[in-house]
């Protein structure tokens, strides 16, 4: 082990000579392209796949109990879902196309193992896209009870084609269905692929996640209406439906995570070392909370002991895997590991509590929405929730480091050799920066003009319109 | 016919697919554009806004389908053509991008100026992305993507055939459109709007015509294993392409304005399928064969199953999707 003293001018400048002569040059720019384009597009993609069974119930409700406060929410839920599944079918295409445009090693070599599940998976937007247009525009034009079912295929279909997805990050967590003989993929077994053994806790854990950011972001919305002296059914209901999911989810998710967390130290037990942040065998392990670690030891963590083989190992005394058993070329980054773990469990733990602490207030005739405190934290529960889900996938993605396919293939041989990548990158911060304010621009002015008592929304540029503002200028 | 065949004759399916119908979407943007001031534009963007609005995502959704089933069935020839057409794919996704989220922020826009900006964004970027994937065909069909990748950033879609290829691509989208666009208005009842885009839509498919027939010798000389498929196999779809393209022009003439939408998609079809009719048995014209390129097998069958498994839960309510925004009562603001 390195201290402090030893980093010298000599140690450092060998150190970026290998950096600069191991890694291609497309590699960190890659990596941070895949890493925007991928953490945008999980946002709007929860709402893919979350969003449409929240309006399903909201219209339901509506149709059944003859509603027009429920059937006004799942009008604009519509509305605004328009505009989010938009933005969410383009960086969606963003992303296939950065698969051979960034990682031309990964798709070329194995391509034909983790290509199934993508199948799939666009038959399942393809069905998501096509019910998408017969409901947003069904209104008033499909018969009302059939026009409700129409959100049931975009529902299912938003979960199975997270399923597929999930299926290839699973798939390269623990691959399987091929082998490698003299460096040559044979014996390729899609299907085997597609239901792989650690697809579906994976694809839980992401499903309930979906529904956390969902629920919570639009639960805040009608909070934040609250909080400014909107108190009727409208803002009651908008709340409540998309926060019973989110609570339903919330309680769920840590028991989930628990689920896919079992085995990590025999599948990758420098990922489990990382989110642990367990330098050396220790019996049994404590919990580090926070800290970081420096040189090799761990600085200001909080040790709580026995704790870490509980949580990691369900024993009492097993050790968690150590960082000491890791070669040093195969260590994934330490601390950015562990602070997204821990961050993503603390934002986690904290919203399970208190939506427990919601209900159980509520069982005993209080209801919190009276009290501002709890609308505030209402309101910054759908941010949080969004910072954990970022932070989930940094921990699992980071923590699989190097590898691109876990002992398989490392990131460095998926990369390409463009220069020129930094430019792209640039490049797509300024298209993302727009798309991301346009979205907010027009989605703020929909609910600013409903507000106000508007019902349709036509577009400023009908043509009546236009006559109308044409006629007040004379 | 081969598996490997069979998995590239569905591939293709998707490219012709997405062709027809993601490029009347795509060749909209041309009539919004020239659409004129907002007030005298009005009724042609909010017919713009009708047509393709409950059906542009799920045409889209076959650029998806081709993607996915290349990258899966024929994994090396992809990351060939992904780490040499860098620049067009780029550009073209760009234009992917902006399309279809200046489109969502313009139907929602509050203010004239911000429709406006969207607006531009929208008409622009419909006619940059049918443009580069125009030149991504060229490329291919040219020779111009090594079997082996990384090929020249600019010259592997910089010559004649590739950007033949764009202006084509352009022009056909635009004349697609238009023959949907005038269908649409006639069969709303704004009979002064669709003559107004009868005589465009007639404009665009001369001028697309005149192109087609100035490539020729360019595309003969640049691209002669494509030619001569052109000139043999596909001579058949070639034919057809040329009978349907002056049929649509005749029908939009004596004002056959559903019919000419028919013989429109006949014409773009055939076209297309010319193409991979002409370069067959090359994947990548003159560097790999489809054969060459075919992944495992296993997965060759697999994909088949998902492709049987599309026709049977994606075109039924796909047709319907179709069905609806034909209809009458659709039809009605």
């Amino acid at each position: 082990m390195r201290s402090v003293g030893d980093v010298t001018p000599d140690v450092v400048a060998d150190a970026l000579v290998q950096l600069v002569t191991t890694e291609p040059e497309g590699l960190l720019p890659a990596r941070q392209q895949m890493a925007l384009s991928l953490g945008w597009h999980i946002v709007i993609a929860c709402f893919g796949v979350a969003f449409p069974a929240m309006i399903f119930v909201m219209h339901l409700r509506g149709i059944r109990r003859d509603d027009p406060v429920a059937l006004g929410l799942a009008q604009r839920w519509a509305k605004a879902s328009a505009v989010l599944f938009a933005i969410g079918a383009v960086s969606g295409t963003v992303l296939s196309f950065e698969m051979g445009l960034l990682w031309p090693g990964l798709m070329g070599t194995y391509g034909d193992v983790l290509g199934l599940p993508f199948a799939f998976e666009g038959l399942a937007f393809f069905i998501e896209a096509i019910f998408l247009g017969i409901y947003l525009y069904g209104w008033g034009r499909i018969p009302p009870k059939r026009h409700v079912l129409m959100v049931l295929p975009m529902a299912a279909m938003g979960i199975f084609g997270a399923y597929c997805v999930l299926a290839v990050n699973a798939w390269m967590n623990v691959p399987t269905g091929f082998r490698l003989v003299d460096g040559e993929v044979t014996d390729v077994q899609p299907w085997q692929v597609l239901f792989n053994s650690h697809a579906f806790l994976q694809f839980a854990h992401m499903w309930l996640a979906a529904y956390m950011v969902t629920g919570f972001a639009v639960a805040g919305v009608y909070a934040v209406g609250m909080l400014r002296g909107r108190r009727d059914e409208h803002h009651r209901l908008g709340f409540l439906v998309p926060f019973v999911f989110a609570s339903v989810a919330a309680v769920a998710q840590p028991f989930m995570g628990h689920l896919l967390g079992a085995g990590l130290d025999e599948r990758q037990p420098a990922k489990l070392a990382a989110f642990e942040l367990a330098t050396e065998e220790e019996s049994p392990s404590p919990l580090r909370v926070g800290g970081v670690l420096v040189d090799g030891e761990v600085k200001g963590a909080i040790e709580v002991p026995f704790v870490g083989s509980i949580l990691a190992m369900n024993s009492f005394d097993d050790p968690v895997p150590s960082l000491d058993d890791v070669p040093d070329e195969d260590e994934p980054p330490v601390n950015l590991t562990h602070w997204a773990f821990q961050t993503m469990v603390g934002i986690g733990s904290l919203l399970m509590a208190g939506v427990l602490w919601f209900w159980f207030q509520r069982r005993r005739g209080r209801d919190l929405l009276e009290k501002r405190w709890f609308l505030r934290a209402a309101a910054v529960a759908g941010p949080l929730a969004v910072v954990a889900l970022e932070a989930g996938w940094v921990a699992t993605e980071v923590g699989r480091q190097p590898w691109i396919v876990y002992g398989v293939m490392r990131t460095e041989e998926a990369a390409g050799s463009h220069s020129g990548l930094w430019w792209l990158l640039g490049a797509t911060v300024v298209v993302y920066a727009g798309m991301t304010a346009g979205a907010v621009v027009v989605l703020r002015s929909m609910a600013r003009r409903w507000r106000a008592g508007a019902v349709d929304l036509p577009s400023p540029y009908a043509p009546e319109v236009v006559a109308a503002a044409e006629g007040e200028r004379r | 016919m081969s598996l490997e065949v069979v998995v590239a004759a569905a591939l293709f399916v998707g490219v012709i697919a997405y062709a027809v119908l993601g490029g009347a979407d795509f060749g909209s943007g041309f009539f919004d554009l020239t659409a004129g001031s907002a007030r005298r534009g009005a009724e042609v963007r909010t017919l713009v806004d009708h047509s393709i609005g409950p059906v542009w995502e799920a045409n889209h959704v076959w650029l998806i389908y081709v993607l996915v089933i290349w990258w899966t069935a024929f994994p090396e020839s992809f990351a060939a053509a992904m780490t040499t057409l860098v620049l067009p794919l780029l550009l073209a996704l760009l234009g992917i991008v902006l399309r279809g989220a200046s489109f969502a922020f313009r139907k929602y826009s509050e203010t004239l100026g911000q429709a406006r900006l969207f607006g531009a964004i929208f008409a622009t970027s419909s006619i940059i992305t049918p443009f580069f994937f125009g030149t991504i065909a060229g490329a291919i069909a040219s020779g111009r993507v090594p079997a082996e990748g990384r090929g020249d950033l600019w010259s592997s879609w910089l010559g004649p055939t590739p950007l033949f290829g764009g202006v084509i691509a352009v022009g056909t989208c635009a004349f697609l459109a238009g023959t949907f666009l005038v269908a649409d208005a006639a069969r709303a009842g704004h009979d002064r709007l669709a003559e107004e885009l009868r005589t465009r839509a007639l404009a665009v498919g001369v001028v697309t015509g005149a192109v087609v027939f100035a490539a020729l010798s360019p595309i003969h000389e640049d691209a002669p294993t494509l030619s001569d498929g052109l000139a043999g196999r596909a001579a058949p779809l070639v034919v057809l392409s040329a009978v349907a393209g002056a049929a649509t022009l005749w029908l939009l003439w004596r004002r056959r304005h559903q019919v000419a939408r028919l013989t429109a998609v006949a014409a773009v079809a055939a076209v297309v399928s010319g193409w991979g009719v002409g370069q067959y048995p090359w994947l990548l014209v003159d560097e790999v064969t489809i054969a060459e390129a075919a992944g495992a097998t296993a997965t060759l069958q697999a994909l088949l199953v998902a492709v049987g498994l599309a026709g049977v839960v994606v075109l039924p309510p796909l047709a319907y999707l179709f069905r609806l925004t034909q209809t009458e009562a659709w039809s009605r603001d």
